[in-house]
């Protein structure tokens, strides 16, 4: 609410009462900031810090993932600023602080970009300059690359764009370490593969929302048919790729374990969706997608829960002696 | 009137006291990493006045 607005409701008019529309409430803040984004975040950028070979300190590391979530909340608040009119046309989106109009777009745009220098400028005093330039990289990714140039203009924008959530793990090896090494290129990897499959489960039961607002997500362009295939396509690409880091220095048994299994899922849901048609997928509403979208998600965080807890194993000294290290 | 200025002001007033804390949580982590560094890092040596012939000997 303008300051404008409250001072009229100030001066008040003798009719006035307290039907002052409210000003934002700390929900409406957290929900700018796209709080399940951050979560996932800050897991991915923890497991980086975590499987590190270079200790940090507990308290640095914290610090350091305050910053990280500072700046996914920073791109979160830019991306809804921008996307704030597709957001008023999409009924998942449309309840969102900006297009239902609890927080003005302005403020979005303040708190987006103050968030995001902050969290770059902390980065750097806390951790190094190497872990804040790819903060900086990745806001710069998500809030301009993704959301500006590349979401209302090609339907391989989840692809390119998925960058951007792919890079918060090597942040967190980078704040660690200083450098990079395979073990967080194959975590860029993992993330960067897995969310083409994740976003068209959720485009194929939400093409009307993608079409009203004229985002040409894979489905609105190729329809559902290419689309099922695509998402068979990548979830084979990625199988690979997520198995890999079982055979790097922070892989163990219970990431390999973990990874065949859930790969073993990601694989059968994705077999599943190939072979159905358009009609059979509305007919039951959609409820393999549905269902493949919800395992995504666990399938993404159990993968880095995994690698915590193998590097807690070999932490306490219970991990096995050798250990196949090939990449 | 007064009932809405006294709503508008406990709007405020909330709204301030979040920004209160979230400052002092900004402050109180900044101070925790410094002497968290200062502590884990080696002992500081300055320029402290005192002439050491030592320091010499070894620029030599």
């Amino acid at each position: 609410m303008t300051e404008t607005t409250w001072h009229e409701a100030e001066a008040g008019a003798a009719s006035a009462d307290l039907s002052v529309p409210a000003p934002p409430s700390l929900q409406d803040y957290l929900a700018l900031m796209k709080p399940r984004v951050m979560s996932l975040v800050l897991l991915t950028a923890a497991v980086g810090i975590v499987v590190a070979p270079i200790e940090m300190h507990p308290f640095v590391a914290f610090a350091c993932l305050v910053c990280i979530a500072a700046g996914a909340a920073g791109s979160g608040a830019l991306n809804m600023w921008w996307d704030a009119d597709i957001d008023a046309k999409m009924a998942r989106t449309q309840s969102r602080p900006v297009p239902a109009g609890r927080v003005e777009a302005d403020t979005a745009l303040a708190l987006g970009l103050g968030l995001s220098i902050l969290s770059v400028t902390m980065l750097a005093v806390f951790a190094n300059p190497a872990a804040a330039a790819l903060l900086a990289f990745t806001i710069f990714f998500y809030a301009v690359i993704y959301t500006v140039w590349l979401k209302r203009r090609t339907p391989q924008n989840i692809v390119i764009g998925g960058a951007a959530g792919a890079f918060p793990p090597m942040i967190g090896w980078l704040a660690a370490t200083g450098g990079l090494a395979i073990e967080p290129l194959l975590l860029f990897g993992l993330i960067f593969l897995w969310t083409p499959p994740h976003f068209w489960a959720l485009a194929l039961f939400s093409n009307a929302d993608y079409t009203r607002a004229g985002v040409p997500m894979l489905p609105v362009v190729v329809g559902e048919r290419g689309t099922r295939r695509q998402i068979l396509l990548y979830s084979l690409i990625l199988a690979p790729v997520a198995l890999a880091p079982a055979f790097t220095a922070i892989g163990g048994p219970v990431y390999l374990l973990t990874a065949l299994y859930l790969n073993a899922g990601l694989l059968r849901g994705a077999w599943q969706i190939a072979r159905r048609s358009p009609s059979v997928g509305a007919a039951d509403t959609f409820k393999v997608e549905k269902r493949f979208f919800g395992f995504s998600i666990v399938y993404l965080f159990g993968h880095f829960v995994a690698l915590v807890v193998d590097a807690f194993l070999r932490g306490v000294g219970l991990a096995p002696d050798a250990w196949l290290v090939l990449l | 009137m007064d009932r809405v200025r006294h709503e508008v002001f406990r709007r405020r007033g909330s709204g301030n006291a979040l920004i209160g804390l979230i400052l002092a949580a900004f402050v109180a982590l900044i101070f925790g990493v410094t002497i968290v560094k200062f502590s884990t890092t080696g002992p500081v040596e300055g320029f402290d006045h005192v002439y050491r012939p030592a320091l010499e000997a070894q620029s030599q």
